[in-house]
């Protein structure tokens, strides 16, 4: 999952913006927010049965 | 409304880097002397697949009657060249029984997707959009 959200963010991040630093700021915010809506979704979802 | 020759060499070219940019991932960028993005792609894109087939993903065949099969087929076809040789080269059958087939699909598909997307910035890119 880390690795998907790695190079997903990755891509994107290259792909938006233009200057270095922005490319690293937009990544990580995205890559973030990846792995915390994972956690959060993957919580929310333990009550229910498969 | 008359094309000119400059115009249809223009639109000779974007057509052939379009098609660049889809075979391998990053030559539209490379070609326009973007060369840390085209790098990035030609490294990342292709390596996202690569992943994808070694944890046991499927290479999705064309088949219409089950539309999201087809659908699969197309967005894995977006990574070019890479979606011929892994077929040539037998890789790409995905095996349903393994734990990481799922994730395995998931790494080809986006693949496909996103050098789609790369195609499409290629072409902001030369059509001075960007």
């Amino acid at each position: 999952m880390a690795n998907f959200a790695f190079f997903v963010s990755l891509v994107f991040a290259v792909i938006a913006k233009d200057e270095t630093h922005e490319q690293l700021r937009l990544g990580g915010m995205m890559f973030g927010g990846f792995l915390a809506s994972a956690l959060v979704l993957g919580w929310l979802m333990y009550p229910f049965p498969l | 409304m008359r094309v000119t020759a400059a115009e249809e060499t223009q639109s000779g070219t974007l057509f052939l880097l379009c098609l660049a940019s889809w075979a391998i991932p990053g030559a539209g960028h490379l070609w326009l002397g973007r060369r840390s993005k085209g790098l990035i792609f030609l490294v990342a894109l292709p390596l996202m697949f690569a992943i994808g087939v070694a944890i046991r993903g499927r290479l999705f065949p064309f088949e219409l009657a089950d539309p999201l099969v087809g659908l699969a087929a197309l967005a894995n076809l977006g990574i070019g060249a890479t979606y011929f040789i892994a077929g040539a080269l037998g890789y790409g059958g995905g095996d349903v029984r393994a734990v990481t087939y799922e994730y395995g699909n998931a790494f080809l598909i986006v693949a496909g997707l996103l050098n789609m997307l790369v195609v499409i910035d290629a072409y902001d890119v030369a059509m001075g959009r960007k």
